[in-house]
């Protein structure tokens, strides 16, 4: 049974079923979906207090998603951790600066990657807070709950994403 | 009422359950293969479909377990009103962000806890900036987002069909979507 638990990857639909069922519990024990874009709002609601204390108070968007420690804000060390411990019971922990599919389009330099992953970051957090939420609150657990919003939300996370990836690897580093 | 509400309102038990949650969910995610950027990237790019095998069976069973839950009062649901200014817009510039990092907000993490320094220096920082600049815009940005609002909250009233045979269908295209995916060997 423990060696299940070293392998290096599961089936994903096990996995997937996995992630389901934990969704259903969340929503049991917690009265909440597994999201995963709210933390970050409330975590730089935190710097952003740490620095200036007056504008986080001013601010509309922090008075409806309260910049605190509490469910929504935990679930993100919670991934880390999590995915830390499954690397390291199937000894895969790897320090990476530049992923491979990334390397052999546009070259291994490090800045590089590290420049295009801020943008793409940037407007990540950007569009989920614009959408109200991400893959997992939308596109999993809105999906899970019939939310008519949540799936078009995730259609139009994919019909983006493969547009943008399509345009740069298959157009610019072709 | 069979609804835990005197655990939903016990906020240092949340705190331990979000981290509980969020361990089990990072745990999954890197087991599922979708916390590393040339899996991710190869779905958008429609080379590899372990992004959607993962979520399709969580939906496909998450479906069943929430609504049999819901139906005898266990749970609620917090499907709400979306519009065409917030989540068609939204989910737009979500993609854009979503194949230049080549992660989401989830699997950004999950990357960082296998090592993934892109994921930390680019994503995490660009998400922290990114949903700055969403508080900062917000108060000039509401008007968009509540601009075409969806004519209704959940599918079945949508589609004007029963709850269930609802479910049926869906369950159905999405069974019926992996059982393709699986013959050609995607």
């Amino acid at each position: 049974m423990f060696e299940y638990f070293t392998l290096d990857s599961w089936s994903p639909y096990i996995a997937g079923a996995g992630i389901g069922i934990l969704s259903c519990i969340a929503f049991l024990l917690s009265n909440r979906p597994i999201g995963c874009s709210t933390a970050f709002v409330k975590a730089r609601g935190l710097i952003s207090r740490a620095i200036n204390a007056e504008s986080v108070k001013r601010s509309e968007y922090y008075r409806e998603i309260v910049p605190k420690v509490d469910w929504p804000f935990m679930i993100i060390p919670g991934i880390v951790i999590g995915a830390f411990i499954s690397v390291m019971l199937s000894r895969q922990f790897q320090i990476l600066w530049v992923p491979t599919t990334w390397g052999d389009a546009f070259g291994y330099n490090p800045v590089l990657r590290i420049a295009v992953a801020l943008a793409g970051g940037v407007l990540l957090g950007l569009g989920s807070r614009w959408a109200g939420g991400c893959t997992s609150g939308h596109g999993i657990n809105g999906s899970i709950q019939l939310s008519l919003a949540s799936m078009i939300t995730a259609a139009c996370f994919f019909i983006g994403g493969i547009g943008i990836a399509m345009f740069l690897f298959r157009v610019i580093g072709a | 009422m069979p609804l835990l509400t005197n655990l939903h309102n016990n906020s240092k038990a949340q705190i331990v359950l979000g981290l509980i949650f969020g361990i089990c969910f990072g745990f999954l995610l890197q087991k599922g293969g979708v916390t590393d950027y040339n899996v991710i990237e190869g779905q958008l790019l429609l080379t590899n479909f372990t992004v959607l095998k993962v979520m399709l069976s969580a939906v496909m069973v998450g479906m069943i377990g929430f609504h049999l839950l819901k139906h005898f009062g266990y749970v609620q649901s917090h499907a709400a009103e979306g519009t065409v200014g917030s989540n068609i817009i939204g989910g737009l510039i979500f993609g854009i962000g979503f194949a230049l990092l080549g992660y989401c907000p989830g699997t950004v993490a999950g990357a960082v806890g296998t090592g993934a320094l892109d994921a930390l220096f680019g994503g995490i920082v660009g998400l922290l900036i990114g949903a700055g600049i969403f508080a900062w815009l917000y108060p000039s940005l509401k008007p968009v987002l509540m601009k075409w609002p969806f004519p209704s909250v959940t599918v079945p009233e949508f589609l004007k069909l029963n709850l269930w045979v609802t479910i049926a269908i869906l369950e159905g295209v999405m069974l019926a979507f992996l059982l393709i995916l699986e013959h050609f060997g995607w």
